[in-house]
């Protein structure tokens, strides 16, 4: 069973982990700002409020969706990583190389997008990035695909490692999994929630990633020779494959941090379940199958991949309603928790999470998704969950870390006011987005009509919410985590 | 009314839900429950879980049937055999909108009430084509893909000035990406 220990021994890091771990959880916060910086220029722009001009609003655009889900693939990863070496051997090289190769693979696209004027955007649609009439090279668009294999290669080493862990402890995934007491037998209460969302991680990102190292080499040979070409389609469904998994991964990676800390904070045990078992193992199925979603309107698709992609899209709502959600909120019901950042974030996450697939469900359904497909209904859903779900998770954890470092309360004055900045904000700029979807308004456009501008308004004011309280969030938590002190201060010891 | 308003009413109804769930339990954090209370708190949330499960399965079957038993793409092998049939084709950064058997280049009209066919294709990347009606909402679209004829089937109800903008982002030209055509009432009017 998870610890109830607020920071227990065997998480105490070494002077290299921390170095390593302050490595990545201050590049994220940076990142993350810079990143939002990006999207409040972008969402000015679109409410006319200044003007860029268009091709360099796609390569902001570019930037801003690959810089994100590339720091939160980055930062996730630390979550998992945090985590999951208590439980197996983890070796210390693979989370270095990833973060490595993740630095060089930022520097490949930043260049590509700033230096080589790249703008297909993180999803690099096929046949876009090398297409005839573009605003960058064949060569900048190569940089591009060779930046996200960089990364991707640093995800799987880290994987790999992670994977062989496993499978030394374990015998084999599934039973990591759990797969062993699905149907009978007496759950080990002991078995770690962390080993079971990493396994379910590591089957799906891998598959994930080794698609989308196909389209990047496909596409990559068709930059290095135009006259190759590829079926539409199926370099569609492979980048879909492979983006869909690479982000939904975030999310499991990050709910870790959940499990592990938010017993701790409410003082009650979370104990292990055969429906969570169930829940992670039909996850497991559900989001190597539910790509298709992104596809429904290509009607050229087989029909029945379509079906798949609707119901499974719907499918995937039990396992975080019923699982995640209910057992998160079943935790803290009438448990005396007390607020301060871990717990506020904890249950914001909780929160963005599940409201944020309720849109999401609903334009996965083939009948809706005719009407809201790429309108800003789409960017209106995942920001509900990535920055009101996924982002707040893993600012629980790096919280929970500094608390273990300095003296100060988690909860003072300006993080009182910068929490509910950050949920204001969020709200705004989400709704925002849903809205103008409900009025067709188109996403990833550089200038929108003048009819739709009122949401992008009201939008961009929330974006600047957003951006003052990460802002905060950040400074506070590199400023915490920079300090000197030793791990191992007295709040290490037992609560 | 208009089907985007009722897809955010849904949206808005279920995000309430989960609302005052959440608002439930943070108003009940209170003072640590004793041991009892805790089990008696489990009891009720497995008991309540699985009334949930039972809702939500049934609903996960309505709307199942409800939104597939039709299916909402026509067949794409089939020969649709409607009266009006346009082909569409996408490019950086135009649409060409032809009716069959007639040179490009005359202004589009179509009439409501019998279905119209639209062949749509891409001759260089892809391009998203969107419908948007007269009161500037999407009433369909389909993706514009090269190598590919997709093919929707719409009977217009509204008389007016339609719009065909881009939705799949094709690079610099994309947001200008548009055209118009008339649908003028079947009796003429
Ligand atoms: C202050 C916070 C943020 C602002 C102001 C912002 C703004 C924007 C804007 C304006 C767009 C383009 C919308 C359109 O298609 O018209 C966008 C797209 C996107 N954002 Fe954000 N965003 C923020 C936070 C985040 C976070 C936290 C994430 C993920 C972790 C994220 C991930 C994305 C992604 C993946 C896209 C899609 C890019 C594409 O269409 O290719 N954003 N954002
Ligand atoms: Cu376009």
């Amino acid at each position: 069973m998870a610890t109830m220990t607020l920071y227990p021994d065997d998480e105490r890091l070494s002077a290299t982990e921390r170095a390593v771990f302050d490595l990545y959880a201050v590049s994220a916060v940076v990142l993350f700002v810079l990143m939002m910086l990006i999207g409040l220029l972008m969402r000015t722009a679109q409410g006319n409020w200044m003007s860029i001009p268009p091709d360099l609003f796609y390569q902001l655009l570019s930037m801003h969706g690959t810089g994100m889900v590339g720091t939160m693939g980055m930062i996730t990863t630390a979550v998992m990583w945090f985590f999951l070496r208590k439980y197996v051997k983890l070796h210390l090289w693979a989370f270095v190389a990833n973060f490595v190769l993740f630095l060089f693979g930022a520097l490949c696209i930043i260049g590509a997008i700033f230096v080589g004027n790249y703008g297909a955007l993180w999803t690099f649609l096929y046949p876009l990035p090398v297409a005839l009439a573009k605003t960058w090279s064949n060569g900048a668009a190569a940089w591009f695909l060779l930046g996200y294999l960089l990364i991707g290669v640093g995800m799987l080493l880290f994987y790999l490692d992670a994977a062989l862990g496993l499978i030394g402890r374990f015998g084999n995934l599934g039973r990591a999994l759990g797969l062993q007491w699905l149907l009978s037998g007496d759950i080990d209460p002991d078995h770690p929630k962390t080993v079971v969302a990493s396994t379910m991680v590591i089957i799906a990102n891998v598959l994930g990633i080794l698609a989308g190292a196909v389209v990047l080499v496909l596409s990559l040979v068709s930059a290095a020779n135009p006259e190759i070409t590829f079926n539409a389609l199926v370099m569609k469904n492979l980048t879909y494959w492979f983006g869909h998994m690479y982000i939904n991964a975030t999310i499991y990676m990050a709910v870790i941090a959940l499990y592990e800390l938010l017993p701790r904070y409410t003082g009650r045990p979370y104990p292990i379940t055969r429906p969570f078992l169930w829940s992670w193992a039909a996850s497991c199925v559900f989001v190597i199958v539910v790509f298709p979603h992104h596809l429904l309107m290509d009607y050229a698709q087989p029909r029945w991949v379509s079906i798949i992609g609707q119901v499974v899209s719907h499918g995937a709502g039990f396992p975080v309603f019923l699982v995640t959600t209910w057992g998160v909120l079943t935790n803290i019901h009438r448990s005396g928790m007390r607020w301060t950042m871990p717990s506020r974030l904890m249950v914001l996450a909780m929160f963005g999470w599940a409201a944020g697939i309720v849109p999401a469900m609903l334009d996965g359904t083939i009948a809706i998704n005719r009407v809201m497909h790429n309108t800003q209904w789409v960017p209106g859903h995942f920001h509900f969950y990535l920055l009101l779900g996924v982002l707040p998770m893993t600012l629980a954890l790096l919280y929970h870390v500094i608390g273990s470092r300095e003296q100060t309360t988690l909860d003072s004055s300006a993080d009182r006011v910068g929490f509910p900045l950050y949920l204001l904000g969020g709200l705004i700029f989400t709704f925002a987005f849903l809205d103008a979807g409900r009025m067709s308004v188109a996403r990833r456009m550089a200038t929108h009509l003048p009819e739709w501008r009122g949401t992008d308004q009201v939008g961009t004011i929330g974006a600047l919410l957003l951006v003052l309280a990460m802002l905060y969030f950040a400074m506070r938590i590199a400023i915490g985590l920079l300090r000197v002190k030793p791990d191992a201060g007295p709040r290490h010891a037992a609560r | 009314m208009v089907y985007q308003d009722v897809v955010w009413a849904v949206s808005l109804a279920g995000m309430s839900l989960i609302t005052l769930g959440f608002l439930y339990v943070i108003v009940h954090v209170g003072r640590p429950a004793d041991a009892s209370a805790v089990r008696d708190i489990q009891r009720r949330s497995s008991r309540w879980r699985l009334v949930l499960f039972v809702v939500l399965l049934i609903g996960f079957f309505a709307a199942s049937y409800a939104t597939l038993h039709r299916f909402p793409i026509p067949a794409q092998n089939a020969t649709l055999g409607a009266q009006q049939v346009v082909r569409a084709v996408g490019r950086q950064w135009s649409w060409q909108l032809a009716v069959e058997g007639q040179p490009p280049g005359n202004p589009l009209r179509l009439v409501t009430g019998s279905p119209v066919e639209f062949h749509v294709t891409s001759a260089d990347v892809n391009h998203g084509f969107a419908i948007y009606a007269p009161d500037g909402r999407v009433a369909i679209q389909t993706q514009a893909m090269p190598g590919f004829d997709n093919k929707v089937l719409y009977t217009f109800t509204v008389p007016g000035h339609y719009k065909v903008m881009c939705l799949e982002y094709c690079g610099v030209g994309h947001a200008p990406m548009a055209t118009e055509f008339e649908v003028t009432g079947a009796t003429g009017g």
